[in-house]
């Protein structure tokens, strides 16, 4: 229970443990796969199903950010996909600027869309995109900007519960129908898309694909490990303890908004980066990706996996996205019914989704062999279920 | 003006942060805390109505009153919860505890105990009692602190007090009511106040509970200040020293258990019925 700082948020973390086993061995054997094994061989992984891969990836790390202030926090974003957008969109806009002059319109400085609606240079938002570190640097700033402004306000405010909901709903909505206008220079209901390459190297190419893949294995592996940090700290105990019972925590001295407003700066900052990610692995971003349909989906996701584990977000995410790819492919007209049964279901059900099931039945089986065992591996494994 | 001033309220939560540390606590004319001319209205309603209070240091207070009285109403003046229309709040001679937000007052030395055990369910009692521990409460201070050996100690002194030794890996959520209770007042005490405002402590509890609570409640005062709100005739009997009636938001009669009993006001508004 106790031990170093740094091994003693991985201890008793069956799931996460296994959850970054498995991912160790997907980032290992996936470019061996797609690189090494010749195409015609029946092991050849297609460089489609590495790119459909990392963008469960950066599913899987968005959910974890939501997990983050939803699970352990108590505070249910219904628009955090707002925050993967702009992360997006900061990607999309370094992405646009290294097209250059290969665009349909050949114009050296100005992304197709720009010539398209007769601008005649940029503008200063999109200056300093060219640059690689300075995109990066966007990607993380300008989600946790908008989250700290947008949290500053309505934790401070004492804005809780449905009513939280419901704004961060409406902030993402706002936010898509800004990001649909043409005079907003973010390429409209467009968006950005044609993107050529990434810091020299082709987005065509398979070892660049294979590249962001890894890159979006280690995003969530790393993302992973912070989260597990911050939940196993005493901040994270106090994140648990504002979300069961806010007051207390304020009379116990906790200022919960800066507790609130500190968990969703870095979710957003997750959600960014996941974003990010994304953008260049499949190729376009628009504003359909603010659509509040997305956030909730997200939401889903986490449901399905089990919230407050961190590990069930990342298998709910992967669980579901791949469910709707096969479907999508199978039988298109049933996706959004299937997705809404299954909400309903888990929600009935599976409480604590796919990850609390496994764990009740996990604890069943334990404490049938040694009935009378009791210790702290044990309440850490009880207190993480019921969390 | 309203809005202005409202929006000076809302920021202000922001900025008088250093102002709950930098005043003592000064009890050296007798009273650790001074309610003076309160008045709270809710829609017209006076929930208190010039309200004049003082509690003193290291004494054990109960109060009582007739539901509606403005019991819960005070305790929410003094901790923050609630501003009042008029009135001064001091704690000690120097701090103005309406200028402070609710975590500032517990940190400046106030502890308070809900009416419904309020408990963090899902942490162990041991956890309940880490987090309650007074210390620095800044979010990053938050993420990279340890429990060192000696906080430990005070953690495990607590258990004591409390008599939860037995339970401390257990989840609080599995407790009994009762020690749901002595957990919470335990929680107050890692706080290491001054003055303790304890909500209605023994309702739903069994008589042998009861009587738990009414000596560890009298062991604590004198260490601490103690005011206990409770509608259990009995157990303030049991307890009290001093007794404030409140009725329809302000003081009704003060003074010893038989004192009180005996005031024909009283009889008539409270006891009597």
């Amino acid at each position: 229970m106790r031990g170093g700082p740094i091994t003693r948020f991985l201890l008793n973390d069956r799931g996460g443990t296994i959850m970054l086993s498995v991912l160790l061995a997907v980032a290992v054997l996936v470019p061996v796969l797609n690189l090494a094994v010749p195409a015609d061989s029946p092991l050849h992984l297609s460089t489609y199903t590495v790119t459909l891969l990392g963008k469960y990836l950066c599913y899987a790390l968005l959910a974890l950010a939501l997990d983050l202030v939803w699970g352990y926090c108590g505070i249910l974003s219904l628009g955090h996909a707002a925050f993967f957008a702009l992360g997006g969109y900061a990607m999309g806009m370094y992405l646009m600027r290294q097209i250059g002059s290969r665009g349909v319109y050949g114009h050296p400085e100005l992304p197709d869309f720009m010539v398209f609606l007769n601008w005649q240079e940029l503008p200063w938002y999109w200056l300093g995109f060219d640059m690689f570190w300075f995109a990066l640097l966007m990607v993380i700033v300008v989600p946790g900007l908008l989250a700290f402004v947008f949290g500053w306000f309505a934790f401070r405010s004492r804005v809780t519960g449905v009513y939280l909901s419901i704004i961060t709903q409406a902030l993402t909505y706002a936010l898509m129908l800004a990001f649909f206008r043409n005079e907003m220079g973010f390429g409209g209901n467009n968006g950005l898309t044609d993107f050529k390459d990434i810091l020299g190297f082709s987005l065509q190419s398979d070892a660049t694909r294979v590249g962001l893949f890894l890159a979006s294995a280690i995003a969530l592996a790393a993302a992973y490990l912070i989260c597990r940090f911050i939940v196993t700290s005493k901040l994270g105990r106090v994140l648990i303890a504002i979300r069961d019972t806010e007051d207390r925590a304020r009379f116990v001295g906790y200022r919960v908004e800066n507790y609130k407003l500190w968990a969703f700066v870095v979710s957003a900052v997750l959600a960014g980066i996941a974003g990010a990610l994304y953008v260049p692995q499949v190729g376009i971003i628009n504003p359909g990706e603010f659509s509040p349909l997305n956030s909730i989906e997200l939401v889903i996701w986490v449901a399905v996996g089990g919230r407050g584990t961190l590990y069930g977000a990342v298998a709910g995410a992967l669980l579901v996205n791949y469910a709707k790819t096969y479907f999508t492919g199978a039988m298109p007209e049933a996706w959004l019914f299937a997705l809404g049964a299954l909400f309903v279901l888990v929600t009935l059900f599976l409480p604590r989704g796919i990850v609390g099931l496994l764990n009740r039945r996990r604890m069943k089986r334990q404490s049938g062999r040694h009935d009378a065992q009791t210790g702290a591996a044990h309440d850490d494994q009880h207190a993480e279920q019921s969390a | 003006m309203r809005g202005l001033k409202r929006l000076r309220e809302f920021v202000r939560r922001d900025l008088s942060r250093d102002v709950a540390a930098s005043a003592a606590l000064d009890t050296s004319h007798g009273p650790i805390l001074y309610l003076e001319g309160v008045t709270v209205s809710f829609d017209g309603f006076k929930a208190l109505n010039d309200l004049n209070l003082y509690i003193n240091d290291g004494e054990l207070r109960c109060i009582i009153g007739p539901n509606g009285a403005g019991k819960t109403t005070m305790m929410d003046v003094i901790t923050g919860k609630t501003r009042p229309d008029s009135g001064a709040v001091y704690f000690g001679q120097l701090i103005d505890l309406l200028k402070l937000s609710e975590p500032e007052i517990a940190e400046a030395g106030i502890g308070r105990k809900f009416q419904r055990p309020t408990v963090f369910e899902s942490h162990s009692v041991f956890e309940n009692l880490r987090l309650a521990m007074s210390a620095n409460k800044a979010v990053w201070a938050t993420l990279t602190a340890q429990l060192s050996g000696q906080q430990r100690d005070r953690i495990e002194e607590v258990l004591d007090i409390i008599g939860l030794v037995g339970e401390m890996h257990r989840n609080a959520g599995l407790l009994s009511h009762g020690q749901k209770q002595w957990l919470e007042i335990g929680m107050l005490l890692m706080q290491n106040p001054r003055l303790l405002l304890v909500d209605e402590p023994v309702a739903g509890m069994t008589l042998q509970e009861t009587e738990r609570t009414a000596e560890l409640l009298t062991s604590l005062a004198g260490r601490h200040s103690v005011v206990v709100v409770e509608h259990d005739m009995e157990f303030v009997r049991s307890i009290a020293k001093t007794v404030t009636v409140l009725h329809e938001g302000r003081v009704l009669a003060e003074g010893s258990m038989a004192d009180v009993q005996n005031n024909p006001e009283v009889v008539e508004v409270y006891l009597g019925e």
